[in-house]
């Protein structure tokens, strides 16, 4: 087999993320995203629903790359309003999303760079990222760890973070959860004290300062920090032959 | 009874300053040739609510819209909508930008004839601190959550475009998603539809079941048979993207002078009728 890339080390770490999640909608944007939620899916959170991108849920695992291999069984329909009422306003999703710029407490931005009024790169706008992060688990993908992109202050706050969450009061930020943060260097979540941004584990090759020299905020950093785990062969053999033959993930985190 | 009308006279009927609800989702099932009737006429300073694509994007780069009401503008096979970039980044006009869920909770308070209707998406991100005009409210039972009164988002026109309608207003969606469409109706005090083709209402059932005719002549004033009028947005099953179309486009953003051309081979003419043969014949 071929030198596992730093995408598949990604990948599954991003599955991970699902792994307890039982029977809920696994929703990921981004091609190491989507291949990381349906390796959960084929591995070890069978329960996890999917849908199709479009407008249904489906019981099949389709690739992200290379020939369809079987017809999607679709089974729910699951039009835009549906989404938001069987699934995010009913808090039965577990989503990753991107960040064009994330903060210690799990601020997310992707909505412009500047100041809202007259922004220096409008970018997708405010999305759903409000609502998700108050209705149901969130998680974020950051294939380009910078100190551009994990900032002090983010410029404009779309998804919410702890801080902002918790000034909430606890009634309304009871179903806020950011779970955990995948980037191409490591992998974070927020199981401290005031949920400020811990470093779980760096990925194979990466060092911890790596990481402090491309964050531009002071993480936690408890003990000695382990490794992000290896791909099985298996799931190898997953991510390579069923669900992105063409390498796809590849293209988006660079080894 | 017959609400047959046409783009032109719609577009007639609208006044500057009004605000407009544009149906569909992203680059799908957009009424784009009523857009393009209003591109045409010197309307402006128009409130535009959408969950926006090249509808936002074309409004905005001519010049029409004084305020955008929005989730996200996005040509969903390009992400980022690079006319409305440009005219955002260029403070053309007032982005009220909101959770895309918002938008649907505005709609509805419209719709049910409420002034706001209670909603938890938004508080704590910046959607608050950008549209500084929402106000919060109190639940006044026990648990006394504050939420923001998401107010109706009343709409002068509703503009929508289904694949089959007949005469009297009752449309059809064929595609996998019937978008907000209706909503859009609900909240407006007057209603136009575009389809691909009108049809005799014995017909609806020859095409899709009878939940797919989900519009009723209750929520339409006019009716306008306007075959390729989604173009370039997809309408399926009648037509896909014209993703071809629609790269010629975002990548005049870029360049003033492939915008001009642009501009002058598909936009500025006569007529819906001229668009399509300029399309045809690229």
């Amino acid at each position: 087999m071929s030198e596992i890339t730093r995408a598949e080390i990604c990948a599954v770490a991003i599955a991970e993320c699902f792994r307890n999640d039982g029977e809920i909608l696994m929703s990921a944007f981004g091609t190491t995203p989507t291949v990381g939620g349906r390796l959960a899916k084929l591995t070890f959170s069978p329960d996890l629903f999917m849908t199709d991108g479009i407008a249904t849920g489906i019981e099949t695992v389709p690739p992200v790359s290379g020939p369809a291999r079987e017809e999607p069984i679709k089974s729910a329909w699951m039009p835009f309003r549906l989404f938001f009422d069987n699934v995010v306003w009913t808090t039965r999703r577990h989503v990753m999303m991107m960040a064009s710029q994330i903060d210690k407490f799990g601020n997310q931005n992707f909505a412009c760079i500047g100041p809202h009024e007259k922004p220096k790169a409008q970018l997708l706008g405010m999305r759903g990222a409000p609502g998700n992060t108050l209705y149901h688990p969130t998680s974020y993908f950051i294939p380009n760890h910078s100190t551009r992109v994990f900032v002090e202050k983010v410029d404009v706050v779309s998804g919410v973070g702890y801080d902002r969450a918790a000034a909430l009061g606890e009634r309304t930020s009871r179903f806020h959860d950011i779970r955990r943060v995948v980037s191409n260097l490591g992998v974070f979540d927020f199981d401290t004290p005031n949920h400020a941004m811990r470093l779980v584990s760096v990925h194979p090759g990466v060092s911890v300062d790596d990481v402090v020299a491309n964050t531009g905020f002071e993480l936690v950093i408890e003990g000695e920090i382990p490794e992000t785990r290896m791909p099985s062969d298996e799931e190898l053999r997953i991510i390579r032959e069923d669900l992105d033959p063409e390498g796809l993930i590849n293209k988006e985190v660079r080894s | 009874m017959d609400k047959r009308t046409t783009e032109r006279e719609v577009v007639a009927e609208l006044e500057s300053g009004m605000t407009i609800g544009i149906g569909g989702w992203g680059s799908r099932r957009k009424p784009m040739s009523l857009v393009r009737e209003i591109l045409r006429s010197d309307l402006q300073d128009l409130t535009v609510v959408t969950y926006g694509g090249p509808d936002a994007g074309l409004l905005c780069k001519y010049g029409k819209v004084r305020k955008l009401i929005y989730g996200f503008v996005s040509l969903d096979s390009i992400p980022l909508e690079p006319h409305f970039r440009q005219a955002r980044q260029a403070g053309s006009f007032r982005a009220a930008e909101l959770d895309e869920g918002m938008l649907q909770w505005g709609l509805r308070a419209a719709g049910h004839r409420l002034p706001f209707l209670p909603v938890r998406a938004g508080l704590g991100s910046d959607v608050v601190t950008v549209n500084p005009e929402l106000r919060m409210v109190t639940s006044p039972y026990d648990d006394g959550e504050e939420l923001i009164a998401m107010p109706a988002l009343e709409l002068d026109v509703a503009l929508i475009h289904m694949n089959r309608a007949d005469k009297l207003g009752n449309g059809q969606f064929l595609g996998p998603d019937p978008y907000f469409d209706d909503l859009f109706c609900h909240a407006a005090k007057r209603r136009f539809m575009s389809c691909e083709k009108i049809v005799a209402s014995q017909d609806f059932q020859k095409e899709g079941s009878v939940h797919t005719v989900s519009i009723n002549r209750l929520m339409i004033d006019g009716v306008i048979e306007a075959p390729g009028g989604a173009h370039f947005t997809e309408c399926t099953p009648d037509y896909g993207r014209d993703e071809t179309f629609q790269r010629e486009y975002a990548a005049t953003a870029k360049d003033p002078d492939a915008w001009q051309a642009f501009k002058e081979r598909y936009l500025d003419l006569e007529s819906e009728a001229d668009y399509q043969a300029a399309v045809k014949n690229r």
